[in-house]
């Protein structure tokens, strides 16, 4: 039985139009009436784009550092006076060169600068706190920085494009996008069918004579507007509170976000076609699509770096497409041209998923 | 006349399980029709193939002349069914639950409410509680409206009475025999052996197969023949010295006393003079009178041997 077949007897298409439109109303009210689940699902994406904006940030701020010079010069004034302005370190003083293991060692401060004057030519030595390998980085980079500008030796000149602060907001904001639309349209859509399942409501729709199709309609639609208003939602924190550069290639981001939400939309009405009750239908969301989507998809751990197995693996993983879409244009501000072929795969897998699931879904045991 | 339901040949297996095996059955039209067995007798599996919901492995089953396979869109149109659980949207109102399903199937509430009227009479005074919060009783009669609403020529009634007060379980059979009168065909399932009598016609259903079909009064004719009540003071040792005896066919518990079922040489007032020397105290074996329970332990007791 498939369920593009007409039933002999199916009336003119506005009175399908009527019972789709009453299935929207009714799945609806289930919504609504949740309002324990409604309110974690608004705001999840509020929470989580906040706390890996502001929170959980791999920029290094107030870097604690002490100076050591051995004999005073102009430079060496000129460095100190330099450390002392800039925002990213809190100058903690001058201090001797046997006191500052003990500093560095009882966590008092988090860098320490020598400087030494030999016969006009300056020598600087640091020394860095590495117990955390990101920050010590950084803050190596940003003495670095601060010695050589200006200085008359050779100097590599870099500059961090797109996102020249190196602000983490930036970075995580595709990737929690990625994550939260799998999380919350697969789990809710896959839940609210298999509950009808479980409960048997499932098997008065399908002997009622609407077709499987607009069934599922009925299901899909509310769930895009609910996804819908949670873009809103992230976009207008992205754009004012994270404050990412704002243009009119948001149109793109739109677009894309949407097929990406119609695809996370098909993989929920997959797993409700497979699995029979709803604590394993969270679990096979949660389980198999949320992990991946963390570790798989680029969101932290950048592609790349991953072995070769692994990287063939993140391709089938729809939001590593996605991810790095949003990131070509929200980030680099690229224009759309530059996500053509994310743009190609993720259509693809929205037909592949979508065109399997409504067979799966019209099929009779 | 056509029939309303007219299965045959009937067969269907989940994986390794063989939930029905080469059912025939037919059902005339307005007819009350019982399907009586324990759980796991195959009732359910026969209720899904005649709603379209699955289909069979073999044989064949015609519902208002349509067959379940080729017509379901059609079949789907005049059936109105209830499955075991009374599936209603629990977090659903009353009135909402009855619109929507009336939208289901394109009918307004107002089309086809003298038919519910005398069921949902009593939802009426709560319209805005939810579904969830109803007793037993009540969901029960907002599901039957539900399944009636579009006015079906064949009610499915898949154990309705599960889960019911007894008050509310008589009140409806009553229902259904008004229903009845309306000209709707009704094929109800129970595992309740008592509200067998109900129906004008049963079909006895274990492991899958038909076990005797009939009207209750020729199926339990004939049966009280052989049939004894038995008690004792100490029920218990009666139970197994009767057991012991070459002329007891079958014995079994029966509400407060033994049913004892003899074989032809069967003489009661032997058998308690000899129990009585064996020791048991009040003993008294006395005719009974057989019903649909002793028909189904005497069928299934037969299948056995």
């Amino acid at each position: 039985m498939k369920c593009s077949e007409l039933s002999p007897k199916m009336p003119r298409e506005e009175n399908n139009m009527a019972m789709i439109h009453s299935l929207i109303k009714k799945e609806t009210l289930h919504i609504l009436r949740d309002k324990r689940t409604m309110l974690i699902t608004l705001l999840m994406p509020l929470v989580l784009l906040l706390l890996f904006g502001f929170a959980i940030s791999t920029e290094v701020n107030d870097v604690r550092i002490v100076v050591v010079v051995e004999n005073h010069t102009d430079r060496t004034r000129q460095i100190i006076e330099k450390l002392k302005v800039n925002e990213y370190f809190a100058f903690q003083g001058l201090t001797s060169t046997g006191e500052v293991e003990s500093l560095l060692r009882a966590g008092k401060t988090d860098a320490a600068l020598f400087l030494r004057d030999n016969n006009g030519m300056l020598k600087s030595q640091i020394l860095v706190d590495a117990s955390n390998t990101t920050s010590a980085q950084a803050i190596t980079g940003y003495i670095e920085a601060v010695l050589h500008n200006g200085s008359a030796t050779s100097q590599v000149l870099t500059y961090t494009l797109y996102n020249p602060q190196m602000k983490s907001a930036y970075n995580f904001v595709p990737g929690i996008m990625g994550m939260i639309f799998i999380l919350i349209c697969a789990i809710m859509t896959s839940v609210s069918i298999v509950r009808e399942k479980e409960t048997g409501t499932m098997d008065l729709l399908l002997v009622s004579p609407i077709k499987p199709l607009s069934i599922i309609l009925g299901k899909l639609v509310p769930y895009f507007l609910l996804s819908c208003i949670i873009l809103a939602i992230m976009l207008l924190i992205a754009y004012t509170l994270l404050g990412l550069p704002f243009s009119a290639a948001v149109v793109n981001v739109i677009v894309i976000s949407l097929i990406y939400i119609i695809l996370s939309l098909s993989i929920g009405l997959l797993i409700s076609t497979i699995v029979s009750t709803q604590l394993t239908a969270l679990i096979v969301s949660a389980v198999a699509f949320m992990l991946p989507v963390i570790m798989l998809s680029g969101m932290i751990f950048p592609v790349d770096n991953m072995p070769v197995a692994l990287q063939c693996i993140s391709c089938i993983i729809p939001a590593r497409w996605y991810i790095e879409a949003m990131r070509k244009l929200m980030i680099q501000q690229l224009d759309i041209r530059f996500v053509i072929q994310e743009i190609a795969i993720l259509l693809s897998m929205t037909i592949v998923l979508l065109t399997l699931s409504v067979k799966k879904f019209g099929s009779v045991k | 006349m056509r029939k309303a339901i007219e299965i045959s040949g009937l067969s269907k297996s989940y994986g390794k399980l063989l939930a029905l095996d080469n059912i025939s059955l037919s059902l005339d039209k307005g007819e009350l029709f019982g399907l009586i067995g324990p759980d796991g007798a195959g009732k359910s599996s026969l209720y899904r193939i005649l709603a379209t919901l699955s289909r069979p492995d073999k044989g064949s089953a015609c519902v208002c002349g349509l067959d379940t396979v080729i017509d379901y869109g059609r079949i789907r149109t005049k059936i109105g069914y209830m499955p075991e659980r009374f599936s209603l949207y629990q977090d659903l109102t009353v009135s909402e639950n009855l619109q929507f399903f009336a939208s289901l199937f394109r009918v307004s509430v107002y089309d086809n409410y003298d038919l519910i009227a005398p069921i949902f009479g009593q939802l009426e005074r709560f319209p805005n509680r939810k579904a969830g919060a109803l007793s037993g009783g009540m969901k029960q009669k907002l599901a039957l409206s539900c399944a009636l609403i579009h006015r079906p020529e064949i009610l499915l009634l898949d154990e309705p009475t599960t889960g019911v007060d007894a008050v509310s379980r008589s009140e409806f059979w009553e229902i259904l025999s008004c229903l009845k009168q309306q000209g709707i065909t009704i094929l109800v399932s129970t595992s309740y052996m008592d509200e067998a009598t109900q129906c004008e016609r049963v079909a006895m259903m274990d492991k899958g197969r038909i076990l005797k079909t009939g009207t209750p009064q020729n199926l339990v004719a004939g049966l009280g023949e052989n049939l004894y009540n038995a008690t004792a003071s100490d029920m218990f040792r009666l139970l197994s010295e009767l057991r012991r005896l070459p002329e007891v066919v079958d014995c079994y518990t029966f509400g407060a006393t033994l049913h004892v079922v003899g074989a032809d040489g069967f003489d009661p007032k032997k058998t308690s003079g000899m129990l009585k020397s064996a020791g048991l105290s009040a003993v008294s074996i006395y005719p009974a009178e057989g019903n649909i329970e002793d028909l189904f332990i005497k069928l299934t007791l037969n299948e056995r041997q």
